[in-house]
């Protein structure tokens, strides 16, 4: 699986759910077009409305510590992002990312790299394009190349069934009932 | 081989011997919480399309996040949960003014040690005060688990952290773990499993390893905990009905990283803006005012941490410029707190009493800051934003005693003369 798009920088560690996804609309129910128009609004306000499909976001470590809301994670695909390449990312936010079938990537060399490029911290949006080939666990950016470790068996199990609704649903077909 | 205390949880849940290290187990929890997201969890239920929940005595759900709602859209969002509950006879659930589910939970007897409590909600580490493994999930896991009642874990490593010496006067559970998160950073811990264990831990009372477990969510921990002992057992034998089986470490287990700490000369510490590791003690601290203190939350709204703020308001005035918000963990806690006479003192110094509830904490709404204001909670998290407002706020997070004492002085202090 091949995913491509243009670079945002989030030159920052520890970016927080509240950051991503503020707490006031949690408990909110929320369409998904409303919970894109939130996302990352209390970090760079501009950021929704700024936001290509497709877009690949490129962030330091521990990118959504913190809450459990999953919108975190479902803001983030809803506005169109593709993918995010972080040097770490927090559990909760790596399990809701698998569960969701939304692309994260480890890669603290490419994420070193590319933020020699930019000086300032905080959100950037860039040209540079970069693509993610998930299965070889390959990523291509500048005219550099760099491996990512791939996730756990069972994580690729949930992301290749569409995520853990899906993923579910066989398990109970396969239930004796 | 030797196996740490989460390592042996796994294995018990996963019906094995024992697992290692990296490997991925399916495991059943003792329990799964839920609270206001319960709604959003049972839209996800009905597109997974099981016949019915996997076991209505194991699900738990309590509302505490907007209670009582202020509005349309979320008492709907409760409307919805108390149909769910009702559809599918969900044994426990505990409506509005109960209390936050963390508290909720062990004070009904629902938390055992040496089980998993699964919950949708990031502070479920506090159950490690039990020496039950408290594990975060998402809502699509919550709903997948309501299921077919398993999900996977990656068994983690384990940090030991050893805790050492007498606490002076005014240092409380809530320095310690402040300053550990200071130390080890906010993704010091993430995606393995703490235990706490020394002398000080051993002479903490439940309430205080509950706020020790608690915030090791903000060190990225998948579980934190403290080994079952006797304070546990006096405490659990008052509540638990049911038979249980205490798991504990091996003597020789295995850990990734062992971190020891004399605390005889800790001081009151303070949280600052924005990250819950930008810890510094108190006298290093430039004068700070406050506009807001909040007492309360599943950190730290519990009758002992009511009472320490009691202790020292009692006959005083909060500062005038300063709203002091009081938040019981549960509706227990506030009747022991009352028959103590401990609200009588707060309400008298100046007190706002709320409902048992998570109340400002996540700015879901009540107790919202205004721009350019600061507060002093006794809550887990400061984030830019997090009690509703990121416009040049601030919020500092301490231990009860330092809110109260800096919600008489108008600004942060921990009461000491320097």
């Amino acid at each position: 699986m091949k995913l491509e798009g243009r670079v945002w920088i989030f030159k920052n560690d520890d970016i927080n759910t509240d950051l991503i996804y503020p707490g006031k609309y949690t408990y909110e129910p929320l369409s998904p077009k409303e919970q894109a128009s939130h996302a990352m609004e209390d970090y760079d306000p501009d950021f929704s409305q700024e936001i290509k499909k497709h877009d690949i976001i490129v962030t330091g470590n521990n990118f959504g510590c913190g809450s459990s809301r999953e919108q975190a994670v479902t803001c983030l695909k809803h506005a169109g992002i593709e993918a995010i390449i972080a040097s770490s990312f927090a559990r909760l936010f790596y399990r809701n990312a698998i569960n969701s079938a939304f692309a994260i990537v480890e890669c603290p060399r490419l994420v070193e790299s590319l933020f020699e490029k930019i000086e300032k911290t905080g959100s950037t949006r860039t040209d540079f394009l970069i693509s993610i080939d998930l299965s070889k666990g390959r990523i291509f950016s500048e005219s550099r190349e760099f491996s990512f470790p791939s996730w756990d068996e069972q994580a690729v199990q949930i992301f290749k069934s569409g995520g853990l609704v899906e993923f579910t649903k066989q398990i109970l077909r396969g239930m004796p009932s | 081989m030797a196996q740490t205390l989460i390592e042996k949880i796994l294995a018990k849940a996963a019906g094995r011997t024992r697992v290692q290290k990296g490997e991925i187990v399916f495991v059943s929890p003792h329990r799964i919480l839920s609270h206001d997201n319960s709604a959003a969890i049972s839209k996800i239920f009905k597109q997974i399309g099981a016949p019915a929940v996997w076991d209505p005595k194991r699900i738990i759900i309590a509302l505490d996040h907007a209670v009582p709602p202020p509005d349309e859209r979320k008492a709907l969002n409760h409307k919805i949960i108390r149909e769910f509950v009702q559809e599918h006879n969900i044994e426990h659930f505990y409506d509005c003014g109960t209390g936050i589910c963390h508290q909720v939970l062990p004070e009904n007897g629902h938390v055992i040690p040496g089980t998993i409590i699964f919950g949708a909600d990031s502070h479920t580490t506090t159950h490690g005060a039990f020496g039950a493994a408290g594990i975060p999930i998402g809502r699509t896991e919550t709903a997948s688990v309501w299921a077919i009642g398993k999900t996977w874990l990656k068994v983690p490593e384990t940090i030991k952290i050893i805790l050492t010496g007498h606490l002076k006067k005014g240092v409380y559970a809530k320095d310690v773990i402040l300053f550990l998160i200071g130390q080890i950073g906010a993704s010091g811990a993430n995606y393995k499993s703490v235990e706490f264990s020394g002398d000080t831990v051993s002479r903490m009372s439940i309430s205080e390893r509950m706020t020790l477990c608690n915030l090791s969510a903000e060190m990225g921990a998948k579980a934190g905990m403290v080994a079952f002992d006797e304070t546990a057992r006096d405490w659990l034998d008052k509540r638990v009905q049911e038979d249980y089986e205490p798991l504990s470490a091996d003597d020789n287990a295995e850990y990734e990283k062992t971190f020891e700490y004399n605390l005889e000369e800790l001081g009151p510490q303070v949280a600052c803006p924005h990250k819950v590791d930008n810890v510094r003690s108190i006298i290093d601290l430039p004068h700070t005012n406050i506009d807001v203190a909040l007492l309360g939350t599943c950190t730290n709204g519990r009758l002992d941490d009511l009472k320490i703020a009691a202790k020292i308001m009692e006959g005083k005035s909060v500062a005038p410029s300063v709203r002091f918000l009081v938040y019981p963990a549960s509706r227990s806690v506030l009747q022991d707190a009352l028959r103590l006479g401990y609200i009588e003192k707060l309400v008298a110094a100046g007190a706002q009493l709320a409902v048992p509830s998570c109340g400002p904490c996540l700015g879901a709404y009540g107790g919202i800051l205004a721009p350019e204001e600061n507060c002093i909670s006794t809550a887990n998290r400061n984030f830019k934003g997090r009690m509703g407002c990121k416009q040049d706020t601030g919020i500092y997070l301490a231990s009860p005693s330092t809110v109260a004492h800096s919600a008489l002085a108008g600004h942060i202090t921990d009461g000491a003369r320097r």
